[in-house]
């Protein structure tokens, strides 16, 4: 088991480097000048403008300021804005826990209702209920991400004004914040109604984010565990006289969940990139809308180093992924 | 009282194309301490009339029945939580490939306890080491360490003795086993046979032994039933049928033992067992078989007596000759 971790850490090496490398050129790849949008309309001097360019190590060559880049990610320095003038690192992990908040609520909403969702419509295959979870898990994974959003503002904040429209929490209360996870700082303020705030402030925009893994998950399940009902050993169970639900719900479920793991992972990376979307239709002060910022601010240390430190969660997430995916499946866990 | 008992037992798939019969009209009664064997080729519902037994048929399936009774309860009309208290505990069933009938998740320690749990009041500890002694009792070397291995660490011949180490878990009265020996090697084979008729003689338990091995049935059964696309063809005791079948069939399938060849070639039956598109309008062995008559392909044949092995033949056969041939 340890050797397994080991190695999957060994291959994540490559990777990082890989993506320093493309963190680095996209930014540089886009048309505009980041001294002159931050400058603005006043527009600036030429000696200013050099006189900046050099602060920031604009004015290197390419591979130069690269090494650079590399060198401080080794020293755990990934630069600071040049917008913000603070470290891109103490940016980031201040807006991180919004939306690390906002992915866990989609996340765990995709799984709760797809899991079962997908598990229903492989036991009634080819009738209502199935046809019912497929149509709606394909609308759902089409519905472009901003227009759904907007139709569920529409409806449940506009017409029917039951769930705010945009932020985290109501104006009304203020408290300093402990965990960065607004759910459990309101607990812990002890103030009234903030709880309640938080949680109808998230509603929405966990059903907008959760909805494209939600259907993923709901169509990788039903496959899976179509494939598994057939099995041998599902028979089996039946022929000790196991109550139907310990037989789909655990030699089946068991055996389909495999495949659905490695799915869920990889809809952590699809979860960040539809958080930029989300956030930015909720106001929702996470990472996403910081990287949207940066991007128009053409911010290069914040975009390259944000970018840089969502491709590790995400490994990191796969890597653990992949642990868990060991441990359910035993074939895994005890090759070599 | 038998043990299990049905008459007229039919199984009828629904399927894009209509219905399709799988079993038709089969009758058997297993006595304690019995050895029935079901013989017949792929796909001439063997497997298909004992699963309906169990009620492991697929939703697809419509099960009908004259009579079922298993120690003289009615089957039929019992709920399926009557039903699973039998399933499982008194009746039991092995099957075909060992290696795929385990759940590959879960170590063949919890795969036994698991049936322990569900059909008797043993403590935790108690059904760990009944578990540990079933496992010696099927003949697996060191049961306390393969106690908590899985199953894709066993050979298949390990994973069928644990399968029937599960399936005896309960001491059941009924065992079925479904090929238990065709997936595994000739030499695995003969162990796993002589494990079956060493549990069943301990316990006088009955049991139902599919196969289409010839082989397997002189050395085990003490009464066959011959099956032929779904329908019953012959019943004899086990020296009865060998020393004279019959139906032309059970004579075809017996000639095909390569012990009893005699030319350069081995014999075989030409043709496949019809399937839903093929059926023939008068016996269903007709175009198969070697003494075929007129009358074989228009009229479907009625059994013959209990002295003629119940053959469902228009002119069965005594001592390799057909009977009735005017007729």
């Amino acid at each position: 088991m340890l050797r397994l971790i080991l190695n999957k850490i060994g291959l994540l090496i490559p990777t990082f480097i890989g993506v320093t490398i493309i963190s680095f050129l996209f930014i540089r790849l886009l048309p505009g000048d980041p001294v002159l949008l931050l400058a603005g309309e006043r527009g600036i001097t030429g000696d200013r403008y050099a006189d900046l360019m050099h602060q920031f190590g604009f004015d290197q060559p390419l591979w130069r300021q690269y090494l650079d880049y590399l060198v401080g990610i080794l020293h755990g320095d990934l630069g600071t804005s040049i917008s913000t003038r603070r470290p891109v690192i103490s940016e980031f992990f201040t807006l991180f826990p919004a939306t690390m908040e906002l992915s866990l609520c989609a996340i765990f909403f995709a799984v709760v209702v797809g899991l079962p969702a997908g598990v229903i419509a492989a036991l009634y295959r080819g009738k209502t209920p199935d046809h019912a979870v497929m149509t709606t898990a394909l609308v759902g994974y089409s519905m472009p991400i901003f227009w759904w959003g907007l139709l569920l503002i529409i409806l449940f904040s506009g017409i029917l004004g039951w769930t705010p429209v945009s932020g985290r929490i109501s104006l009304l209360y203020y408290f300093p914040s402990v965990t960065g996870f607004m759910l459990i700082d309101s607990l812990l303020s002890g103030q009234a109604g903030a709880f309640e705030s938080a949680v109808s402030h998230l509603i929405l925009p966990t059903i907008v984010l959760g909805t494209i893994p939600l259907a993923v998950i709901a169509r990788q399940t039903r496959s899976a565990m179509l494939e598994v009902l057939d099995e041998d050993y599902v028979r089996t169970a039946r022929a000790k006289g196991l109550a139907p639900f310990r037989v789909i719900g655990l030699h089946a479920l068991r055996n389909a969940l495999i495949p659905v793991i490695t799915t869920i992972g990889l809809q952590i990376g699809v979860l960040f990139a539809g958080a930029i979307l989300t956030e930015t239709i909720f106001s929702w002060p996470g990472i996403g809308k910081w990287m949207i910022d940066s991007i128009f601010r053409r911010d290069y240390p914040a975009v390259q180093g944000g970018l840089l430190l969502i491709a590790i969660i995400v490994m990191l997430v796969n890597l653990l992924v992949d642990v868990t995916y060991g441990l359910i499946n035993p074939k895994i866990r005890h090759t070599r | 009282m038998s043990l299990l008992e049905f008459t007229n037992l039919s199984v009828e798939f629904e399927t894009l194309n209509g219905g399709f019969r799988a079993v038709d009209n089969v009758s058997l009664t297993v006595d304690p301490g019995e050895v029935v064997a079901i013989v017949g080729e792929s796909g001439s519902g063997k497997s298909v009339s004992m699963l309906a037994v169990m009620g492991l048929l697929p939703w697809t399936a419509k099960v009908t029945a004259d009579r079922l009774t298993f120690q003289g309860r009615d089957m039929l009309s019992m709920r399926p939580k009557e039903k699973r208290k039998i399933i499982g505990k008194d009746i039991s069933m092995i099957f075909q490939e060992p290696t795929t009938s385990l759940n590959p998740c879960f170590t063949v320690g919890y795969q036994i306890i698991e049936t322990l749990k569900k059909h008797t009041d043993l403590s935790r500890a108690e059904r760990k080491n009944r578990a540990i002694e079933l496992l010696r009792l099927v003949g697996i070397p060191a049961p306390e360490r393969r106690v908590t291995a899985f199953p894709h660490q066993l050979s298949g011949g390990m994973n069928q003795r644990v399968m029937i180490a599960m399936a005896i878990a309960c001491d059941p009265k009924l065992l079925i086993a479904d090929e238990p020996t065709t997936a595994l090697d000739v030499t695995i084979q003969a162990q796993i046979l002589e494990l079956l008729i060493k549990i069943k003689e301990e316990n006088d338990m009955g049991l139902v032994l599919i196969t289409h091995d010839m082989g397997v049935v002189a050395e085990t059964a003490d009464r066959v039933i011959v099956q032929y696309a779904g329908q019953q063809v012959e019943q004899q005791d086990v020296k009865g049928l060998f020393r004279d079948p019959h139906h032309p069939y059970t004579a075809a399938l017996l000639a095909a033992l390569p012990e009893r060849a005699t030319g350069d070639q081995l014999p075989s039956i030409p043709g496949v067992v019809p399937g839903q598109f093929d059926r023939p309008a008068g016996c269903l062995f007709s175009p198969r078989c070697s003494f075929v008559f007129d009358r074989c392909h228009k009229e479907q044949p009625t059994q013959a007596g209990k002295e003629l092995g119940c053959a469902l033949c228009h002119t069965p056969l005594v001592a390799g000759k057909p009977q009735n041939e005017a007729a």
